[in-house]
């Protein structure tokens, strides 16, 4: 059992936790993800680590309530217990030998985004942050990437914050303007992360993109989250989740996620009805 | 006075059409009064050829002559003596192939019963006894860690724990057993009869740490400086194959692992489980194996109207226990031996809508022994699916090696060891099961780690 030991929510739908797994923490590096089940019935779901600290053994995750595992974890509490949480699982994010990097986060993938840009401003690297968000309500993390970034740019769909349009508008103004960056990390939605791809194949900046497919173990044992990436098949849990962002088939990847969509959307409903009764 | 029957008693079942529609357990264990029948079968030959064919050498005239007596307690303690998981081996050993193939009374007509009577022993024993071998926990014991709780690393710690080891066992998921949770399925394999085995273990001191994945949480080098003495690998082989032939990525397409997990460890056959499964309606399963059997007859308990078994070689080269197959027969499973898939057809969402198969026909004997399959040019057709499962085999995970210098590997990822007793080329550490062999039955995985344990037991009294 693993003890909820900080709960803060970022905005209506998303929500951060601070674990007690001292085990984890011991380890864990940017990039790398755990894998969690709310309670004994509970499916296993994977989380990126958003950051972790050593000395006092906790690892924070940043989530969106999306599906029922995500509304029960949700409804947990500070002081309240995550039945199982395992990690670090897959390989970290490479964030040394940068001069100059463009960190690109959309939505809740900013949570992804951060420990990396944080990683990278340790190590030396310029960073240049791009975030963006649906609208005002929804920008996360604001904070966070200021510390950590050389500049920052927000961007939002309607312009209810920072600048309006997308973060490939913001990266393309930057790289015109004459910035010159060894490495793009794009963390977010799969249609984010393949336009951003697109973008930088076409201005010739090495990409890194981090997968978040559909897993159950996280070790390579059941192949669910399999990807093609330069014509061969890899596992998301054990050969990434960073792949080049030019190389991974996107458009499979994107098919692949929405398998189970229609039984989710039941499962969340009939997961939020259960809270609605008070019956949990 | 023996029964001189040529035939075993046979084992009640689940009737095929009913049980083909749950996952209660299939087989329904002998009655009492059919053990002492069965266990009169045997001759108690001098010789015990039958224990020469069993990887844990159980004393099994032994415990027969006990059954036939009707003393179920002593039969169960010899039994136990050889072996930690009487109940599991006694469901999953291919006898027919071990001690039965050995058993005299094959020569003219059936082999004595031994898996049924192994599993009426420990099945009595659970339900009539709650005491458990008295070997008291050696806190002062010098310590070993187990990595993986699957059949290799539970036999490990139990015959280090009951030579008074100090036995931590890490296991990478949520709960223990290994493919004997995740894999078999409840109706082969009750996971109460796990959960009770592992019990067991747990009363005789064996220490077990779930959700710690070894290579990434801990390493192998860390698990020696916190203090444990030697290592046992038993981490199986859990990274599933594919073909590489095009659609295999399409959804609906799932290696053997996932869907099993998804099914057995994550129960998604149970009403109430928040893990999904694709309930197709016709479902292609490739590959003869056992975990094939496994995955075509859960396919059909989750409501496929059509499941096939897919199989390049013909029915004498399938390596599937022979029960499996037969009661996947039974259960309305349909056999297209001499077939092999080329590619999967999608439907304009990317769901699997047909498989494209060739046909096969037998070749010269390969290096398997096997006669080898050869396409049989221009017999292709379309098989209507809208399920696939691939079930062509696994290969050992690469956390382990990747992340421990010093342990050396072959070409195919499995853990090389330098002799019988598992050892291997780092000092200290031992493997066993599929981690060392690729994938292989629960039984030889048990041996390994029998043999494993004797083996740790000499180097620390010598170190």
């Amino acid at each position: 059992m693993f003890r909820i030991t900080r709960k803060e929510s970022l905005n209506p739908t998303v929500t951060l936790m601070e674990v007690d797994a001292p085990l984890v923490a011991r380890k864990a590096q940017a990039g790398q993800f755990i894998i969690l089940r709310v309670d004994e019935d509970g499916e296993r779901i994977p989380l990126t680590i958003a950051d972790y600290d050593r000395e006092l053994g906790t690892i924070t995750i940043i989530f969106q309530v999306v599906g029922a595992t995500t509304e029960k974890l949700n409804h947990l509490n500070e002081g309240e217990y995550i039945c199982d949480f395992a990690g670090p699982l897959g390989k970290a994010s490479e964030v040394t030998g940068f001069k100059k990097v463009a960190v690109i986060g959309g939505g809740v993938g900013c949570a992804i985004a951060y420990p990396t840009a944080k990683a990278l401003k340790t190590n030396g690297a310029e960073v240049h942050s791009i975030v963006g968000f649906r609208n005002r309500d929804l920008v996360i993390l604001e904070q966070e990437f200021k510390k950590v970034s050389d500049k920052l740019v927000i961007m939002t769909d309607d312009g209810s914050y920072g600048e309006k349009g997308l973060v490939t508008d913001a990266l393309k103004a930057l790289v015109e303007s004459g910035e010159k960056y060894d490495e793009v990390i794009a963390i977010g939605p799969l249609v984010m992360m393949k336009f951003v791809s697109l973008l930088t194949k076409e201005l010739g900046i090495k990409t890194v993109v981090s997968m978040n497919p559909i897993m159950i173990d996280g070790t390579g044992m059941c192949g669910g989250c399999r990807l093609t990436v330069g014509g061969e098949m890899k596992f998301a849990c054990v050969d990434g989740p960073d792949f080049d962002g030019h190389l991974v088939d996107f458009d499979e990847a994107i098919r692949r996620s929405s398998i189970y969509r229609e039984t989710e959307r039941k499962t969340h409903e009939d997961t939020c009805n259960l809270f609605k009764g008070g019956a949990v | 006075m023996a029964n001189m029957s040529p035939k075993k008693n046979e084992m009640p079942v689940q009737a095929p059409d009913v049980r083909n529609k749950n996952f209660s357990e299939v087989a329904l264990g002998y009655t009492e009064q059919q053990a002492i029948d069965e266990a009169k079968r045997c001759l108690s030959c001098k010789n015990k050829p039958c224990v020469s064919g069993c990887p844990v050498q159980i004393n099994i005239p032994e415990f027969i002559a006990k059954v036939a007596e009707g003393d179920f307690k002593s039969a169960y303690e010899i039994i136990y003596r050889s072996s930690s998981l009487p109940a599991v081996c006694g469901r999953v050993c291919p006898q027919e192939r071990q001690c039965e193939s050995k058993c005299v009374r094959g020569i003219k007509g059936e082999p004595v019963a031994i898996g049924r009577l192994e599993r009426f022993v420990a099945d009595w024993h659970i339900k009539n006894s709650d005491e458990i071998s008295k070997e008291p926990l050696n806190p002062e014991g010098k310590r070993v860690a187990v990595i993986g709780s699957g059949p290799s690393g539970l036999t490990c710690a139990g015959d280090l724990a009951k030579l008074g080891y100090n036995v931590t066992v890490f296991e990478a998921l949520h709960v223990a057993g290994g493919v004997l949770v995740y894999g078999i399925p409840e109706f082969r394999l009750p996971k109460d009869i796990v959960k009770r085995e592992i019990e067991n273990l747990k009363k005789l001191g064996v220490k077990i740490i779930t959700n710690a994945v070894i290579g990434k949480t801990l390493t192998v080098d860390e698990l020696f400086e916190d203090g444990y003495e030697a290592v046992f690998i038993g981490s199986g082989a859990g990274l599933p194959r594919f073909m590489n032939i095009p659609g295999e990525n399409l959804n609906g397409v799932y290696s053997a692992n996932e869907f099993l997990t998804r099914t057995n460890l994550m129960k998604a056959y149970k009403e109430d489980s928040q893990t999904p499964i694709m309930k197709a309606k016709k479902v292609a399963v490739v590959g003869g194996g056992n975990v094939a059997m496994d995955a075509a007859r859960c396919a059909m308990r989750l409501g496929a109207d059509e499941t096939y078994i897919v199989y390049r070689r013909s029915m004498d080269e399938m390596p599937a226990r022979r029960e499996e197959v037969e009661h996947a027969e039974e259960e309305g499973i349909v056999f297209l031996t001499l077939n092999n898939p080329v590619e999967i057809i999608g439907d304009e969402n990317n769901f699997v809508a047909g498989m494209k198969c060739i046909k096969m026909e037998l070749g010269e004997p390969d290096e398997s022994g096997r006669r080898s399959p050869i396409e049989v040019q221009g017999s292709e057709y379309v098989l209507d699916v809208d399920a696939v499962i691939m079930s062509i085999g696994t290969s050992p995970n690469p956390l382990i090696r990747s992340t421990t210098e010093g342990l050396e590997t072959d070409r195919r990822g499995c853990i090389i060891t330098v002799d019988e007793s598992g050892r291997t080329t780092k000092e200290g550490v031992y493997a066993g099961g599929d981690a060392v062999t690729g994938a292989a039955t629960v039984i030889l995985a048990m041996g390994a780690g029998k043999s494993a344990a004797k083996a740790i037991d000499e180097y620390l009294k010598s170190k």
